[in-house]
């Protein structure tokens, strides 16, 4: 499986996310540079965290008028799967491609350390190698992930099961409901502002990030053996 | 030529970690009566007259990228811009 690690100017986990898919996973990785208008080639797009044009106006505003966006619109409507991750995340809700907005964490700090998440939806091609309810350990590193969303976008986010992590104890940044990570109506839209990028490894703290690749990749091979 | 004077702020419905902070700090420093504070964006943009119509493009920029309009609220002042 060949995955796109996008890189906008600005992006800092760019590396990590190569890292994480080429050496851990064991799968193809390519950093695809933010001007590329073609992302056919490729199975799966990860759009990793940073300060996209150093944040400026809002964070992953100017991003998401970067050429490369509109690839990874046609790669969503094509039904690839699509993570973002932190400013990746920011990115896919300026986007219009996720629901809500993240705001400044309530607290006003920046929030960096390892949190404990629950895997409230397994049930999706991002989470299926969890188990439903799993507490996991993953960093976090964000000054901004404060989600928030309209009433009545957060009714139809728990009615479609599209709330795929929580915070489990300690919200470190005041999203509503405690909220992580989200998916797209159709499942194949992942943002979540925590790095499991940065948990595949005993070496780096822990592996509990692993699985989510995994769940991407093993998705992706039940999905197209039939084709081969 | 026009200069328009944008403002952006968060819609009331969305908490303002930043003002409350703000509104703490002139509480401790004795302005008691200050009863809320909100943070929010000023922009000034220049812009040359052309066939379109000014309110849709400002609009249309303020929708698009200068605001998000999930979390945020705008208005704007138009001036004649005097050209340098």
């Amino acid at each position: 499986m060949k995955f796109a690690v996008l890189v906008f100017p600005g992006s800092n986990c760019d590396l990590d996310m190569y890292h994480a898919i080429k050496d851990e996973l064991g799968e193809e990785a390519e950093y695809v540079w933010h001007d590329t208008k073609d992302l056919s080639g490729y199975d799966g797009i990860l759009l990793p965290g940073g300060f996209s044009y150093g944040d400026y106006l809002r964070c992953g505003a100017i991003a998401q008028f970067s050429n490369v966006m509109s690839e990874v619109k046609k790669a969503a409507d094509a039904g690839k799967p699509v993570l973002g991750i932190c400013n990746g995340f920011q990115i896919l809700t300026e986007a219009g491609l996720l629901p809500g907005a993240l705001l400044r964490n309530k607290n006003l700090k920046f929030m960096c350390r390892t949190v404990e998440l629950t895997v409230v939806n397994n049930n999706t091609m991002f989470t299926a190698e969890y188990a439903k309810d799993q507490v996991i350990q993953v960093p976090i590193a964000h000054g901004e992930g404060n989600y928030t969303c309209d009433e009545e976008t957060l009714a139809s986010l728990k009615a479609n099961n599209q709330i795929v992590f929580t915070y489990t104890n300690d919200n470190p940044n005041g999203s509503v409901e405690d909220i992580a990570g989200i998916i797209n109506e159709r499942g194949n839209v992942l943002g979540m502002m925590p790095h499991p990028e940065r948990a595949v490894h005993e070496l780096i703290g822990g592996t509990d990030g692993l699985a989510l690749f995994k769940s991407i990749v093993k998705q992706w091979r039940e999905s197209h053996v039939s084709h081969a | 030529m026009k200069k328009v004077k944008i403002y952006v702020t968060l819609r009331e419905s969305v908490l303002d970690p930043q003002g409350s902070a703000v509104m703490g700090a002139l509480h401790t420093m004795g302005y008691n009566e200050v009863a809320d504070v909100r943070i929010g964006k000023y922009l000034e943009v220049q812009v040359d007259d052309s066939e379109r119509e000014l309110d849709v493009v400002v609009k249309e920029m303020c929708e698009k990228l200068l605001t998000n309009t999930v979390i945020e609220d705008y208005r704007y002042d138009v001036e004649e811009a005097v050209s340098k």
